[in-house]
């Protein structure tokens, strides 16, 4: 018997979402970038570019390169800083009925440390994803991501200056995320989203030199699904923390298997760049099937694929 | 300025030599907004490989409801694109980015080489509906003639004066865009419109310097999304201290904002 009006709404520790969409980090800029060709009203939440305290240059170009089925990215965590952030891009995220999830990036743990404190007293702030697995800057991002007692510390410095839900971002390229994934629960956070981009690398033939100015580069998009898949199930078998699926999510299917495996939610990322519309789509898509299939709430799917 | 996602049929394909197309597509939306210089992100297919859109340059605007684009097969997607036929509704997104600016009271001086020539055609449209045919003079530049033969006629038929250059002499004088601004003057005063390969623009804004005249330039680059979100276009400043986006702060720039390496 279908279900008419299937429950989308899912939650991250205590933080309610309408539906488990979001959209990921820097694919999605501070969000006003793709008002005139999305509803954003729509999205289960914004998860905006990464904010370090002070604005960053990001590295030289070509920055970007396609690959078969992805795109390798070395943006270098170009941002506008936290001050900016707060006057110029904040007002009109304050306008949409959509929660707004900061990324955060930094250094050392005190840069982490402050920006969790002056994001605490900004009420649209309703999370924040701690960016601990950038490939793509040579200090901080991906070091804090690569080692258990360093994530700790960083998801411990986070969580003791901000009282809403802390997410944390893994990084793919260590030998086992689940340990990464683990730490960051002992250290506090209310989950873990996961993955980021894999490590690699492409070279131009005609010039026989690498296509990326910075040599390598984060690979996103529909190539690194099945990796992410395999993470999301490994990780969602190790910690008992929500976790949030990322990596190559195209089409409302992508989004499903990533929730029957265990996610209770979804990060659009890459797709945003190509079909602006692919979060509502999905959204739109998550709803049909779980009506088609008799299920009265995306609870339903979290984790199915799991059970005996 | 709002950019629209539409679906729009291709219309009319032209080959116009062995791998330069142009594509004539129904894009009302897209086509009310368009401002010359400004560009549209394409979906070459439906499949994942290749995965992004390729941006071009609008290079005519017609009928209030009909696009060009103008393209070169280079690679992957440009070859996906080429195989497309009429009847198809290809996925479009734009207007975006900002355009070239002009002012009525200059006389002004379009240069191109090769495939550069898109937007072109469009600017000297727009400028004839303000200016007399007069103040305009449009310089084309390209290896052989036939890659641009049908472009030039274009030009002539609206009725501008045009100059080209040949590289063997093919069509036009022998040599390059630039030989053809030697005799310009800062009159009037006048001001230079460029789009073309990165070393032709060096070159253009290098004799525009030189004659002090004001020149602004349609840059290419990588780009994924179009919009501003993903900052993979990014153009070193002139002051050489940080970066901006071509997407977004341009594809035209004023000469003077960006580096010249």
């Amino acid at each position: 018997m279908a279900v008419e009006r299937p429950d989308m709404k899912t939650s991250i520790g205590s933080l309610l979402l309408k539906n488990p969409v979001m959209t990921a980090s820097g694919t999605f800029g501070y969000g006003e970038e793709y008002a005139s060709l999305v509803n954003l009203h729509r999205l289960g939440a914004i998860i905006v570019k990464g904010i370090s305290l002070l604005p960053r240059q990001g590295n030289p170009p070509p920055r970007i390169a396609e690959t078969a089925c992805g795109m390798l990215n070395a943006i270098g965590l170009e941002n506008v800083g936290l001050e900016r952030f707060l006057t110029e891009k904040l007002p009109f995220l304050q306008g949409l009925n959509t929660p707004l999830i900061v990324n955060i990036l930094g250094d050392t743990l005190e840069d982490y440390q402050q920006l969790a404190a002056r994001l605490e007293g900004e009420e649209k702030v309703a999370a924040l994803e701690v960016n601990i697995s950038c490939p793509n800057v040579k200090q901080g991002g991906v070091a804090f991501g690569t080692d258990p007692g360093m994530a700790h510390a960083v998801t411990q410095g986070v969580r003791q200056n901000f009282r809403r839900p802390v997410i944390v971002k893994l990084s793919p390229n260590v030998t086992d995320i689940t340990e990464i994934a683990r730490a960051a629960e002992d250290a506090g956070a209310d989950a873990v989203s996961l993955i980021n981009t894999v490590l690699g690398m492409a070279i131009d033939i005609g010039s026989c030199k690498p296509k990326l100015a910075n040599i390598f580069g984060g690979l996103s998009g529909p190539a690194i699904k099945p990796i992410a898949l395999r993470m999301v199930w490994q990780v969602a078998a190790s910690v008992s923390i929500p976790v949030i699926g990322i990596g190559g999510i195209t089409t409302p299917e992508d989004a499903i298997e990533f929730m029957l495996a265990g996610a209770s939610a979804v990060q659009v990322g890459t797709t945003n760049f190509i079909n602006p519309k692919a979060a509502e789509e999905i959204i739109q898509g998550i709803g049909t099937y779980l009506a088609e299939n008799s299920m009265a709430s995306i609870r339903d799917l979290i984790g199915r694929a799991r059970q005996a | 300025m709002p950019a629209y996602q539409q679906r729009a049929e291709i219309v009319r394909t032209e080959k116009l030599t062995g791998d330069v197309f142009r594509f004539t597509v129904k894009a009302p939306d897209i086509a009310k907004d368009s401002r010359p210089g400004q560009f549209v992100m394409v979906r070459a297919g439906e499949g994942m490989d290749p995965l992004l859109r390729r941006p071009f340059s609008i290079h005519q605007v017609a009928e209030g409801e009909l696009v060009q684009i103008l393209f070169k097969v280079i690679g992957k997607g440009t070859q996906a694109l080429a195989n497309l036929q009429a009847g198809y509704s290809m996925d479009v997104l734009g207007p975006l980015g900002r355009g070239f600016v002009y002012n009525t009271q200059h006389k002004h001086y379009l240069v191109g080489g090769g495939i550069g020539i898109a937007p072109l055609l469009f600017l000297a449209g727009n400028m004839l509906n303000k200016n007399e045919s007069s103040a305009i003079k449009v310089f084309l530049g390209a290896r052989t003639g036939d890659e641009i033969t049908v472009l030039a006629d274009d030009f002539v038929s609206m009725g501008v004066e045009v100059e080209v250059a040949t590289e063997d002499g093919s069509l036009g004088r022998q040599g390059l865009v630039t030989d053809l601004m030697t005799p310009v003057k800062n009159e009037n005063p006048a001001r230079v419109y460029a789009c073309g390969p990165y070393p032709m623009l060096r070159a253009v804004v290098g004799v525009s310097r030189e004659k002090n005249l004001a020149c602004q330039v349609s840059l290419e680059t990588i780009m994924a999304c179009g919009l501003g979100a993903c900052l993979g276009c990014a153009v070193l400043r002139a002051d050489m201290n940080g970066y901006v986006h071509a997407c977004m702060d341009g594809p035209v720039f004023d000469a003077d904002d960006v580096a010249w390496l």
